[in-house]
């Protein structure tokens, strides 16, 4: 090959790679992933205990108080989860809740320690200010992107940003030449998570899962992670997604457990369905200040019940769910 | 009488009007989305607004609190996703992006990571977000921020977004595309960029700030043309539709 069709590496981030970007490994890992279509309701505590062990690293779908599986990650605190690797896009109370556990300890980081206009949360700034946690920074498109190259199953994606910023040097990113025109572009490596969790309007038992309104990275997500659990708000039967599969955003092939969550993106919003409960939201914030109060309210509506429905039961139940339904701006009024 | 308004109405009347008619802007949430709804519904009706989640030209019925909530995809013509807002950023689709800031230094670059050291911060904030990806991709950033001076300093602790990175030539050399900080909208003034240096450059005071103001409180030497401008007051017509209809639950002028 001669010179100028080499392409040249010009410049690298110092943070780690968390995961191995070689598509072989991950076609390895996927030749043997089970293809049947079984029956793969579970609940929430099975899939924790069977997908989401001390240490692998997790993705979360949706956009940080919306369309996010709550009651997953809920259940990843009470199962006192340790070290994970925590992909941190577009996250928010998804996040928050994830340093109220202390369950990662490495961190590939593009929008976290916020809630967009809502403001920071006091205790994942605590969290991220102790030095606990490894962190690798990114953009939300750059981590979008490398979903995108592990779902499409090549080892890294070229981005026109971060070039120039200290958000590259933070990055295990480089800034390549490219062998047509010269030009730069940072390469960035394909990520396969161990597993991720979604959450979806329906799925079928066997993991057909329809969402509707923005995907936000839930395509290349729901395509790169190794392990795929889909929490829904309602189970629908297989002729139903047949009878209309142009709606399918995840095919059951790629799933490996169900979840059957209503109301399961609270206090999340969930597009159609309700809006999330700001005053909820701000009551985090706001007990988060102050440690001793804080370790109460995790008691009161994490640790101490035994299951989402619980939780809900403590939020106020459906005299308030019925509330955010009212609230939801797409529910044709 | 003049109309009476507050600092936040100030800045956002002022930053809607730099928003053309029918010119694509991927906005965040709080007083960039307020500004490009503002300008929606006075001088540019045919404004696209875009989200970076997902959500391209919906009729906003009231201001989102995410840039990813049901608000941002409400009658929208389209709830795609963060690969086909972005990629369409990369094509040189998009005129505007419009920005908050925490801190920002004299090349319009933006601070929106830490304070302190990387590894342990003094204080940690969300990082780029959309934001670094917007700032590269976009022909023209829009920033609106409070004008203080720990927030305008010669240069950010970390840069996070890029503005026009050390000066001339620079975001070329980075291999960035043509684009980079048009105007900084703050309650002071508006500040532009020098053409030569692209240093920045006061280009209009508001109402009632004279320059020492504006100096005192920038934590660097700005630029002062000859010629500065005086920049015109909210109307009553932007106040009237920005009270009454962009944000009647004051979310973002409240916090003035």
């Amino acid at each position: 090959m001669s010179e100028e069709n080499v392409m040249k590496v010009l410049d690298q981030g110092v943070n780690p790679i968390f995961m191995d970007p070689d598509p072989d490994k991950a076609r390895e890992f996927f030749r043997k992933k089970p293809r049947a279509m079984v029956d793969k309701r579970m609940n929430e505590k099975e899939v924790v205990e069977k997908f989401i062990p001390d240490g692998c690293y997790l993705g979360i779908g949706g956009f940080g108080a919306n369309r996010i599986p709550t009651a997953v990650i809920h259940e990843i605190l009470r199962a006192r989860r340790k070290n994970l690797g925590f992909l941190g896009h577009t996250s928010t109370h998804d996040f928050e809740l994830l340093c109220a556990g202390k369950c990662f300890n490495r961190l590939d980081a593009a929008y976290i320690v916020g809630l967009e206009a809502r403001g920071l949360s006091p205790n994942a700034r605590r969290y991220m200010e102790s030095g606990e946690v490894q962190v690798t920074e990114w953009t939300n498109y750059s981590l979008a992107a490398r979903l995108k190259a592990a779902a499409e199953g090549v080892s890294f994606a070229l981005v026109r940003s971060m070039l120039g910023t200290d958000t590259f040097k933070m990055s295990g990113a480089k800034v390549v030449e490219c062998p047509f025109t010269g030009k730069k572009f940072a390469a960035v490596p394909a990520l396969w998570p161990d597993v991720a969790v979604i959450h979806v309007h329906e799925a079928d038992m066997y993991g057909n899962a329809v969402f509707r309104g923005i995907s936000v990275a839930d395509l290349e997500l729901s395509r790169a992670a190794k392990h795929l659990i889909i929490t829904a708000e309602r189970l629908v039967n297989n002729f139903t997604i047949r009878n209309n599969p142009t709606a399918t955003s995840i095919p059951f092939y790629l799933v490996d457990a169900v979840v059957e969550v209503p109301y399961g993106s609270y206090p999340g919003n969930m597009p159609y369905l309700y809006f999330s409960d700001e005053e909820h939201l701000a009551q985090w914030m706001k007990v988060e200040k102050d440690l001793k109060e804080f370790e109460k309210f995790l008691d009161h509506y994490i640790y101490g019940v035994s299951c989402f429905e619980e939780y809900l039961e403590r939020c106020g139940g459906l005299k308030k769910l019925k509330e955010l339904q009212k609230l939801e701006t797409l529910v044709e009024k | 009488m003049a109309p009476e308004y507050n600092m936040m109405e100030m800045m956002i009347c002022v930053a809607s009007r730099y928003l053309e008619d029918g010119k694509t802007v991927a906005v965040g949430t709080g007083a960039p989305c307020a500004a490009a709804m503002l300008s929606q519904k006075t001088q540019s009706p045919n404004l696209i607004i875009l989200f970076e989640a997902g959500g391209i030209s919906p009729l906003l019925p009231q201001m989102p609190i995410s840039v990813g909530d049901s608000r941002t995809f409400f009658r929208a013509v389209m709830a795609a996703g963060m690969t086909e807002m972005m990629t369409t950023c990369s094509r040189g689709l998009v005129d505007y992006a419009f920005l908050g800031g925490a801190q920002i230094d004299k090349y319009g670059n933006i601070n929106s990571t830490v304070v302190g050291d990387y590894y342990k911060p003094k204080v940690r904030f969300p990082g780029s977000g959309g934001a670094n990806d917007f700032a590269s991709l976009c022909w023209r950033t829009m920033i609106m921020t409070v004008h203080s001076k720990s927030r305008f300093v010669e240069k950010c602790e970390f840069l996070t977004s890029p503005g026009f990175l050390t000066g001339a030539g620079a975001r070329e050399a980075a291999g960035l595309p043509e684009g980079g900080p048009y105007k900084i909208v703050t309650d002071l003034a508006v500040m532009g960029f020098d053409e030569e240096t692209k240093a920045m450059r006061v280009e209009s005071l508001h109402p009632g700030v004279d320059l020492g103001k504006v100096k005192a409180e920038t934590g660097f030497e700005l630029v002062i043309p000859k010629q500065i401008s005086s920049t015109a007051p909210p109307t009553d017509t932007e106040l009237k539709i920005l009270r009454e209809e962009v944000d009647p639950l004051k979310l973002v002028i409240g916090r003035a």
